[in-house]
């Protein structure tokens, strides 16, 4: 292990160490926090260049009662849902299947199109911009969460290749070879053989999917307008519009949109981070 | 030949051809899909940026005009020159979250009570999204209230309009991104770290090798991995920088914070205009300065590829 266990040190810096620990997180999250502490303050605070002190009164549930009960958040949020869980599924489920297409098969072409799918999930998305802000228009989807949903599930099914196929070629080929042998057909072999294997990196994938298309901006801005399709992301943008200089909502806000993925990674920290070191790093 | 003869015959050749027809048929939903949202548009920009369209009317064809007119963008010191330049100074600047990560992944990589919970909350600036981080960091700088001019009034300095100042501005959009980033670059290399062999490390100490040594010697060559991917998705994070830059500033103040991405959204979907050709001009050379960097990956997947 490096650096130097702890355990192994003298005492006086263990105990250095055990005060640093807390001291740093603070000054790590300390802009936050700060939002954290604006959102529980009342709106005299504000008048009053109270910034920083104690919060007069604590405000918490009416500032968070504000953004669910009396604003556009709601449905921006439920808009996010809409639009993340659908590509999710759309995402994992097409990526299973090029995962596996270039995971197990062995043809000419095998390594040119794992290329392409690796680097088309690194172009700018500018490069797409006219031409899938076009493609959506033309097939009467701008402005609905559903060319939003089918572009992200296209672009995402690059990364999700580029996982699911290194995954793949991690698992036991003799298992293939096996249920070859058999006779069993090859969707079948997807199906009952692979497909059950898959599941650790589907759970990680799916994670990490989620949180990538909840905080996704740029095509929200490109391919939607209004409250009735925009996720979260492009509405806290009008949502801070609608309360100007009213800091203490646009922060209970902030933290609203931004919970759910943070959520997720709590409750799938493991998947999570096996999804973002890309299974390469173990 | 009846009817009834030949369907087996056709299953069969179904059978004993599946191993080759298989991978089209899982790989067709993925590769359509992909195809025409992703590869395509690609050309299709590349086409369009030889034109001059509003994205309504007829498209007009220019020629090169379009790479012209940035051309002398750039000689006249103009808005393209700025955002490439800003471009340049993000990606040399965004890589600092590589070695930040790396210290504080190693000041992180202990055992002690409640660590894992210490790990998770370091890690947290990235699971954000970039607007909220945007927001943050907006009244973080704020010259009236932010904590930045706060602690600066501790030192009797300030106060300091970070995001309304042609000099610190797109520094201070940087400063921003680099927070989520290096949450990133911490959580690879702890986990590269998980995985450091302690056998090496051994042998390291009885050889006297201890601190940046050990470090420089035996640790970072057993991280190459987790350094490759910290490059790659750095690098990628500097180039398609956007969002910051769209919720801070809008490329203010007088465009001097703008770089590719956001100037050629601006250009094609903005109050400035729908010159999509134009706009297409410019991603065309966002794309081909990553495609230096998509190259060099691919090379280096290749070459590991060729490895096994």
């Amino acid at each position: 292990m490096f650096p130097k266990p702890i355990e192994k040190q003298p005492r006086a810096t263990q105990i250095t160490y055990q005060a640093m620990l807390p001291l740093a997180l603070l000054l790590w999250l300390g802009p936050l926090l700060a939002v954290a502490l604006f959102s529980v303050k009342p709106a005299a605070d504000f008048t009053n260049a109270n910034y920083w002190g104690m919060p007069s009164s604590f405000e918490g549930a009416f500032n968070y009662g504000q953004v669910f009960f009396n604003s556009d958040m709601p449905r921006y949020l439920l808009n996010s849902f809409l639009i993340t869980v659908p590509t999710v599924i759309g995402a994992v489920a097409l990526s299973c299947m090029t995962g596996f297409a270039l995971g197990i098969y062995k043809f000419r072409s095998n390594l040119w199109i794992f290329f392409m799918f690796v680097a088309g999930n690194f172009v700018p998305f500018q490069i797409l911009m006219v031409p899938v802000r076009d493609l959506t228009l033309q097939l009467g989807l701008y402005n609905t969460k559903t060319g939003l949903v089918l572009f992200h599930i296209a672009f995402q099914t690059g990364f999700c290749t580029l996982f699911m196929r290194n995954f793949i070629r991690a698992l036991p080929f003799e298992l293939i070879e096996a249920a070859r042998v058999e006779g069993i057909s090859e969707l079948r072999i997807f199906w009952y053989v692979v497909l059950p294997l898959m599941k650790p990196a589907i759970a990680a994938l799916s994670v990490l999917i989620f949180t990538f298309i909840w905080n996704d901006y740029f095509w929200a801005v490109v391919l939607t307008q209004g409250a009735e399709s925009q996720p979260v992301t492009a509405g806290i943008t009008s949502f801070n519009a609608q309360f100007r200089a009213a800091y203490q909502l646009m922060s209970a806000g902030s933290i609203v949109a931004a919970l759910p993925p943070v959520a997720m990674f709590f409750l799938m920290q493991k998947h999570f981070i096996a999804g973002l070191t890309l299974g390469a790093v173990k | 030949m009846t009817i009834a003869a030949d369907a087996p015959e056709q299953e069969s050749w179904f059978h004993r051809n599946q191993q080759r027809i298989a991978p089209w048929l899982f790989l067709a939903p993925g590769l359509l899909f992909f195809m025409v949202y992703v590869i395509i548009p690609v050309f299709q920009s590349f086409n369009l940026s030889l034109y001059e369209w509003d994205g309504l009317g007829a498209a007009e064809y220019v020629g090169a005009r379009n790479y012209e007119d940035l051309y002398w963008e750039w000689v006249d010191r103009d808005a393209f020159y700025i955002s490439l330049k800003n471009n340049l100074i993000w990606l040399i600047l965004y890589l600092a979250a590589i070695p930040a990560g790396l210290f504080i992944a190693l000041f992180l990589n202990q055992t002690v009570w409640g660590i894992r919970l210490y790990k998770s909350l370091f890690f947290f600036p990235f699971v954000i999204s970039q607007v909220v981080v945007g927001l943050v960091f907006t009244w973080f700088y704020d010259p009236t209230f932010g904590l930045l001019n706060e602690l600066l009034g501790l030192f009797g300095l300030g106060p300091l309009n970070v995001l309304g100042d042609e000099r610190f501005v797109t520094y201070g959009i940087i400063f921003a991104g680099l927070w989520p980033q290096t949450a990133y670059c911490m959580i690879l290399y702890l986990t590269g770290l998980n995985a450091v062999d302690p056998e090496q490390i051994e042998a390291g100490r009885l050889d006297g090798a201890k601190g940046a040594r050990m470090l420089w010697h035996i640790i970072l060559p057993q991280l190459r991995p987790a350094t490759f991917i910290a490059f790659v998705v750095t690098i990628i994070g500097a180039l398609r920088s956007f969002d910051l830059i769209s919720i801070m500033t809008q490329g203010g103040p007088f465009g001097s914070s703008r770089v590719l991405a956001y100037y050629m959204f601006e250009v094609a979907l903005s109050e400035y205009g729908f010159r999509m050709g134009y706009g297409a001009a410019i991603a065309v050379i966002l794309f081909l300065i990553m495609l230096c960097f998509i190259a060099y990956f691919l090379w280096s997947m290749y070459r590991e590829e060729r490895g096994h």
